[in-house]
């Protein structure tokens, strides 16, 4: 039994280094979109304390709307845009309808709130392009689909072109994102914002024009993972466990941090399966994905209650 | 006017301390309970009993456990669903392992079982608080629910996976599996609910409640003023996952009859959370409060679609338009203009939707459901916005109003 815990999964790695290479690309691939999905947490919770429970069903929301228009014969790139037109009304839509009366309630009710936005947005998605899964329109958006097989260690290793593209657009998104936030006055906006409610306040900032743009941007992030995810699983409701796993990686990385949702994205991207293929299926019989990610943040917050880079609670009386 | 308390005078603290102050509660109640326990198992059909009566005990069951542990210890909880498995998966192991074992006593005792988990899952929250804390109940939701799927053993090794409910006897008379009434089922529910009720509130009014309300409020306070905050959310976690486990086992031994695992998926967490929250965290009536409505309103809006409200009988027509000219008017009671307008419209919608149908419109049940989804969304922000301490909060405006309608002060 010891053998079998603590010797033979790292054995095997050392026997297959290709497949383990491939193993960690894989993982890197969904950890990079489960960064994604944070960031978009990460963005809205700064600026507003709003743990927003939406983010991963806008994801869903937004490769249907997609995908919804270009069947009604939109080209592709033309519902792109228009998919962010719709991302930015329902922005302006849930702070002008959901945020602005609530401002000032307690964490858990602004929480409560973005469920319901969930439930909404579920029925609106439904009635509107209907519940049956779809196919993200890869071929019209030009996004690559082979593979290319490299050969290391006299092993295989494929890569799938699409993941490779997912990789280098989500990477740009990120630097985008982080240029924004440090090199542009809105960018500091939402970042005076998120350190201090009061102070920027008092300085001009406008808590209105903020809040509709983190959830602009949050709705941008959306729509690229939905195609990125979409691409890969096909666009359907059941996307919507995906922000399931955003919450780990937030708990991890810290809720304020944006380094920190990259950082725990990619930890838990490749940790859960690196212990899926060599812990998960040959002893627990498989499917520990659903909640390796939840143990190991559990862990992890016992040692450090505010996450990896979280900001110092402090508790005064 | 409805509400007068002038002439109900309290001359001692015991007086002033008793559960119902005002004799027209105690009246309320003594109605209430006259109508669970005598009228409604006379009159309801079948399909009352299935999708309103007992559904709405249990769930309302599952919020009151949620809420000892949110809404009294302010540690949120996103693993209802799963503690509600244990239960069910606890009964379901000893009425097989002890097929003479009372049935009541099963799932009561199955309640332990979700307690002791609950406690381990709770110990983190000593060092873990706030929403940080909501990822060890989720690490609890999704670990559980993988391990009801993988531990066969829980599920004696069936071969579809899913506990089945066998027929149990007490006294010679069936009250759980398929051969079981319905009035039975329902009678053993509601002497449960009722029974946990009575503790419950018993307990969140006493010293240990206290205690809990003191960690809620702020935690580092209460340890200076003397508790032992270790003591008080641990106990408020076994407290809570008790009452959810019974919930649970309830939910499959008298309701549904068998389980998958799924079934107690996050989902399942999340509307007995959307109970606790839209019923008042906080409050005990307040789950009954929100089970009524977040139960109750698919099971309502779903009858809308299939019946033809033209064609209803009088008496049902009249009872349609009464309980919506009621709500109006408690809200009108409670200067709720919003609220006013959101049950008329409601009551127009309704009556539009069935002037369409006379018309020969039918909508068809995907799309029904799909718009029942969005309508139990809109209606939650609706409710937080107007208002955010839930519908428990709601009741004790109207009541204070409604003491001194017809003045507005």
């Amino acid at each position: 039994m010891f053998a079998e815990i603590f010797i033979d999964p790292w054995v095997d790695m050392f026997a297959a280094p290709d497949f383990l290479m491939q193993v960690l690309w894989e993982g890197l691939v969904s950890g990079i979109l489960y960064a994604l999905i944070a960031l978009g947490f990460v963005l809205i919770y700064r600026s507003s304390r709003i743990f927003n429970f939406a983010q991963g069903i806008m994801v869903v929301f937004a490769a249907l709307t997609l995908v919804g228009l270009h069947a009604m014969g939109v080209p592709a790139w033309v519902s792109v845009a228009l998919t962010l037109g719709v991302m930015f009304v329902l922005a302006v839509t849930i702070e002008r309808v959901v945020l602005r009366p609530l401002v000032g309630q307690p964490d858990i009710i602004l929480f409560m709130a973005t469920i319901g936005i969930t439930l909404f947005l579920i029925g609106l998605g439904e009635t509107i392009f209907g519940g049956e899964n779809k196919v993200m329109i890869t071929g019209d958006l030009g996004i690559p689909t082979g593979d290319t097989v490299l050969e290391p260690f006299g092993g295989l290793l494929i890569l799938q072109h699409l993941d490779i593209t997912v990789v280098i657009v989500a990477t740009l998104l990120v630097i985008a994102l982080l240029a924004f936030l440090n090199y542009t006055q809105m960018g500091r906006a939402i970042r005076a914002l998120g350190d201090d409610h009061q102070a920027a306040l008092s300085v001009g900032i406008s808590l209105q024009t903020i809040w509709v743009l983190v959830w602009f941007i949050a709705g941008i992030i959306a729509l690229v993972t939905g195609i990125a995810w979409g691409a890969r699983a096909g666009v359907s409701f059941a996307l919507e466990v995906i922000a399931y796993k955003a919450l780990p990686v937030l708990m991890l990385g810290g809720l304020e941090s944006i380094t920190g949702a990259i950082v725990g994205g990619l930890m838990i991207g490749v940790l859960e399966k690196l212990f899926e293929i060599y812990w998960g299926q040959p002893l627990l019989g498989g499917n520990t994905e659903t909640w390796f990610a939840f143990v190991l943040a559990l862990i992890v917050l016992l040692f450090r209650p505010q996450g990896l880079f979280g900001e110092r609670i402090i508790e005064r009386v | 006017m409805l509400y007068r308390t002038a002439g109900q005078f309290k001359t001692s603290y015991t007086a002033d301390q008793a559960l119902f102050p005002v004799r027209q509660d105690a009246v309320l109640l003594g109605i209430v309970l006259l109508l669970v326990w005598v009228v409604f198992p006379l009159t309801a059909s079948e399909f009352a009993f299935q999708t309103l009566l007992i559904p709405i005990l249990i769930y309302a069951l599952a919020a009151m456990g949620l809420n000892i542990l949110t809404g009294f210890a302010g540690q949120l909880s996103l693993g209802t669903g799963a503690f509600m498995g244990v239960g069910a998966y606890a009964c379901y192991k000893m009425v097989t392992i002890f097929p003479e074992l009372n049935p009541i006593v099963a799932i009561l005792l199955s309640g332990i079982f979700s307690a002791g988990i609950g406690v381990a899952f709770g110990i983190p929250s000593l060092r873990i608080k706030g929403f940080y804390l909501a990822i060890a109940t989720l690490a609890a939701q999704f670990f559980l629910v993988w391990l009801f799927e993988k531990w066969a053993w829980l599920y004696n090794y069936n071969a579809s996976g899913a506990i089945q409910v066998p027929n149990l006897d007490m006294f010679g008379l069936y009250v759980s599996g398929p051969q079981a009434e319905s009035v039975t089922e329902y009678y053993i529910v509601l002497a449960i609910v009722t029974l946990l009720t009575v503790v419950c509130i018993n307990l969140t009014r006493g010293n240990l409640g206290r205690t809990w309300k003191a960690t809620r409020d702020m935690d580092i306070a209460a340890e200076l003023i003397g508790i032992n905050l270790m003591k008080s959310k641990l106990t408020a976690f076994a407290v809570s996952s008790y009452v959810v486990g019974v919930a649970g086992a309830l939910y499959v031994f008298m309701w549904k009859g068998a389980a998958e695992p799924n079934v107690f998926d996050i989902p399942l967490s999340f509307q007995v959370l959307f109970i606790a929250i839209i019923g008042g965290l906080g409050s005990i009536m307040g789950n009954y409060l929100g089970a009524i409505l977040i139960v109750g309103l698919p099971v309502v809006l779903g009858t809308a679609a299939d019946t033809r409200i033209f064609e209803m009988s009088a008496l049902a027509g009249l009872l349609w338009l009464a309980g919506i000219l009621a709500v109006a008017f408690l809200f009108w009671v409670a200067r709720n203009l919003w609220g006013v307008a959101a049950a008329l419209g409601f009551g127009a919608a309704m009556l539009l939707y069935g002037y369409a149908q006379t018309q020969g419109f039918r909508a068809d049940s995907a799309l029904v459901e799909h718009i029942n989804t969005m309508i139990v969304g809109a209606l939650i922000i609706f409710f937080l916005i107007i208002e955010p301490h839930g519908l428990n909060q709601l009741w004790r405006l109207i009541r204070e109003k409604l003491i001194i309608w017809p003045f507005p002060h």
